[in-house]
C-alpha cells in the first residue's frame, strides 16, 4: 500500500461525508414522519406518533399499500417463474435464438423507462383489451414482471454457472428421475439465488413509478399515491409516513438479498438495477 | 408468454415507425404516412432544442459530478478498508441503489423548499440554497445515481493488482504520480462503465425534473404528448433522441473498454 497516513485520513473522511450525503435525506424524511406540526418547516419542534395512526386509517394509502403488495407479489412470482426458466434454458441448453434470449432480457437496460412504458401501454391495450381486460392490477403485474425478470435471471444464471452439471448427472446415475434430481439437487443449489432474486424483484416493483404510470389505469400503487398527494399540502404528513414505509419495505428485502449473495460480483447488480430503474 | 414478447417487440417497432407518422392538426388523428415532419418540428422549434440540450447537458454534468464524488469512497473501499468494513460499506451503498427512488426525490423536494433543511443549514453562512430549478435537478440526479457510479469504480479499482502500484513506487514515482499515471488510466474504463448508468438514467427520467424544477426534460415532453396531447407520433420522435444519444454513447464506451468493467 502506498497511501500515506494523511491520504488515508482524507479518504476515510471523504467516505464518511459521502455516506452521510447518501443517507441524510432519508433520515430527514424519517424525522418528518414524527413531526408534530402540519407544516414541513425545518427545524421541527416536537415529535409525535399520531401521523402513523392517521396514515393507517387513511383509506387511500391503505388501498394503495394493498395494491402495491399485490402487484409486488404477483410480479415477483411471475419473474421467479419466467426468469429462472429463461436462466435454465440459456445456461443448460444450446438452441436457436439462445443469444436472443439474453438480449431480450437485457433490452430494458438499453431503453429509457418512458419508452418501455409507452410500448407496454400500447401492447396491453392492443392485446388485453379485446379480451375485456383493461389497464389495472393485472397489467401492472405483467409490466413490473418485465423488469423484474432481469433480476431473477441474472441471479440464477450466475448461480448455475458456478454449480457443476456433474452433481446432477451423479444424481441421475444414482437412479433419481428428473423430478427428484430437480427437487433434491438443483433446487437446493439455486435456492438462495432464487430467494435473493425474488426479494430484489419485490423491492423494485414496490417503488417503481414510471412503468406503473403507463400501465396502472385507475389503480394506485403506493408510489403513485405519494406522487399524486405531493401537491396536497394537507396530506404531506401522511405522505411522510408512507414514504418511510416504502423505504423500509423495499430496503429490508434488499438487505436480506445482499446478505444471501455476498459472493456475487458487485458491478452486475448495478447493471441489473439500472436496467430495472430505467 | 411468447406472444407477449412478440407483442412488446412489435409495439417497440410500431413506436419507432410512429415517429415518422404525423398528427393531423385539424382532426387530431394520426396520419399513417411516413415523413420527417416530427423531426423537422423538433429541430426547428427553439423550445425543443433547448429541452434536448438541457437534458443532455445535465446528464453530462451529473456524470462528471458522480465520477468525482464516487472516486474517493470507491478507492477507500477497494484499497484501504478492512474486509469487514468493505462488506458493510457495500451493503450500505447497494441498499439505496435498489430502493426508494421516489422517496429520495421527495426528500430532496422537502429539503430544498423554502424553510427546508438546505436553507436552514446554509443560513448561518449567509447563503441560500438553489431552490427549485436546473441546479436542483442536477443535485438530485447526482444524488440518485451516485451508487451506480460507486460500484463499478470500486470493482475497477479492486482489480488493479497491488504489485503494479508497488512497482511504480519502486521505480521512484511519488504517490501523486502513481495515482495519475498508473491508477487513473487503469480505473478509467470502470468510470466510463459507471457513466453509462448515470448518463442514461438521467436522460430517461421525467419524474425528478417535474418535482424539483419547472424546467422540462425530454421525458416530460414525451409524457405530455402521450397522455395529454395524445400526439403519439411526436412523442415517439422525441423519444428517439435519448435512444440515439445512448447508442452513440455506448459505442464510444465500448471503444474505451467500459464493457469489460461491467
Amino acid at each position: 500500500m502506498v497511501e500515506s497516513p494523511l491520504a488515508r485520513i482524507a479518504l476515510r473522511l471523504a467516505t464518511a461525508v459521502t455516506l452521510a450525503f447518501i443517507y441524510l435525506p432519508l433520515l430527514v424524511i424519517a424525522l418528518y414522519a414524527f413531526n408534530n406540526t402540519r407544516t414541513q418547516a425545518w427545524p421541527i419542534h416536537g415529535l409525535t406518533l399520531s401521523w402513523f395512526d392517521k396514515a393507517l386509517h387513511n383509506p387511500g394509502a391503505r388501498d394503495a399499500l394493498l395494491t402495491s403488495l399485490k402487484a409486488g407479489l404477483g410480479a415477483t412470482a411471475l419473474a421467479l417463474l419466467l426468469g429462472s426458466l429463461a436462466a435454465f434454458a440459456v445456461q443448460r441448453y444450446r438452441f436457436f435464438g439462445r443469444e436472443t434470449v439474453s438480449f431480450l432480457v437485457i433490452l430494458p437496460i438499453a431503453l429509457p423507462g418512458i419508452v418501455t412504458g409507452m410500448a407496454l401501454n400500447a401492447t396491453f391495450r392492443s392485446i388485453f383489451e379485446p379480451f375485456g381486460v383493461g389497464l389495472g392490477l393485472f397489467t401492472v403485474i405483467v409490466g413490473h414482471a418485465t423488469f423484474c425478470i432481469v433480476v431473477v435471471y441474472n441471479n440464477v444464471v450466475a448461480r448455475l454457472r458456478r454449480t457443476s452439471r456433474s452433481i446432477e448427472e451423479a444424481s441421475m446415475d444414482l437412479g433419481a428421475d428428473t423430478w427428484q434430481t430437480f427437487l433434491y439437487v438443483t433446487l437446493p443449489a439455486i435456492r438462495t439465488a432464487l430467494l435473493a432474486g425474488g426479494l430484489l424483484a419485490f423491492a423494485l416493483s414496490f417503488d417503481e413509478i414510471i412503468v406503473t404510470n403507463f400501465t396502472a389505469g385507475d389503480q394506485q400503487t403506493l408510489p403513485l399515491w405519494i406522487f399524486t398527494n405531493l401537491s396536497r399540502p394537507n396530506q404531506l404528513p401522511i405522505v411522510n409516513v408512507v414514504a418511510v414505509l416504502v423505504v423500509l419495505l423495499s430496503a429490508i428485502p434488499v438487505y436480506i438479498a445482499q446478505r444471501l449473495t455476498q459472493e456475487a460480483g458487485v458491478a452486475a447488480p448495478a447493471a441489473a438495477a439500472a436496467g430495472a430503474r430505467q | 408468454m411468447g406472444w407477449l414478447v412478440l407483442a412488446y417487440l412489435g409495439s417497440l417497432a410500431v413506436l419507432f415507425v410512429a415517429a415518422f407518422w404525423r398528427l393531423d392538426p385539424f382532426t387530431a388523428t394520426v396520419v399513417h404516412q411516413l415523413g420527417f415532419d416530427n423531426f423537422r418540428t423538433l429541430w426547428e422549434t427553439h423550445v425543443y432544442r433547448t429541452i434536448a440540450l438541457r437534458t443532455v447537458g445535465i446528464a453530462a454534468a451529473v456524470t462528471v459530478t458522480d465520477a468525482i464524488l464516487a472516486f474517493p469512497i470507491a478507492y477507500y473501499m477497494a484499497r484501504v478498508a478492512s474486509p469487514r468494513v468493505r462488506g458493510l460499506l457495500l451493503v450500505a451503498i447497494l441498499m439505496p441503489l435498489w430502493s426508494s427512488y421516489l422517496v429520495k426525490v421527495y426528500a430532496w423536494r422537502t429539503m430544498l423548499q423554502e424553510g427546508g433543511v438546505v436553507n436552514w443549514a446554509l443560513s448561518p453562512l449567509g447563503l441560500t440554497g438553489p431552490g427549485f430549478g436546473n441546479t436542483a435537478t442536477w443535485l438530485v440526479f447526482s444524488y440518485l445515481w451516485l451508487p451506480f457510479m460507486i460500484l463499478p469504480v470500486y470493482a475497477g479499482l479492486e482489480r488493479i493488482p497491488s504489485s503494479l502500484i508497488e512497482a511504480s513506487g519502486d521505480l521512484g514515482a511519488r504517490a501523486g504520480r502513481t495515482f495519475r499515471e498508473v491508477i487513473l488510466p487503469l480505473a478509467f474504463p470502470a468510470v466510463v462503465a459507471g457513466s453509462i448508468f448515470t448518463f442514461s438514467l438521467t436522460l430517461g427520467d421525467y419524474i425528478t425534473p417535474q418535482l424539483v424544477s419547472n424546467n422540462q426534460f425530454i421525458g416530460n415532453v414525451v409524457y405530455d404528448n402521450v397522455g395529454i396531447a395524445n400526439n403519439l407520433p411526436f412523442a415517439a420522435a422525441f423519444a428517439t433522441v435519448p435512444v440515439i444519444v445512448m447508442i452513440g454513447y455506448l459505442l464510444v464506451a465500448r471503444r474505451l473498454g467500459a464493457f469489460e468493467s461491467l
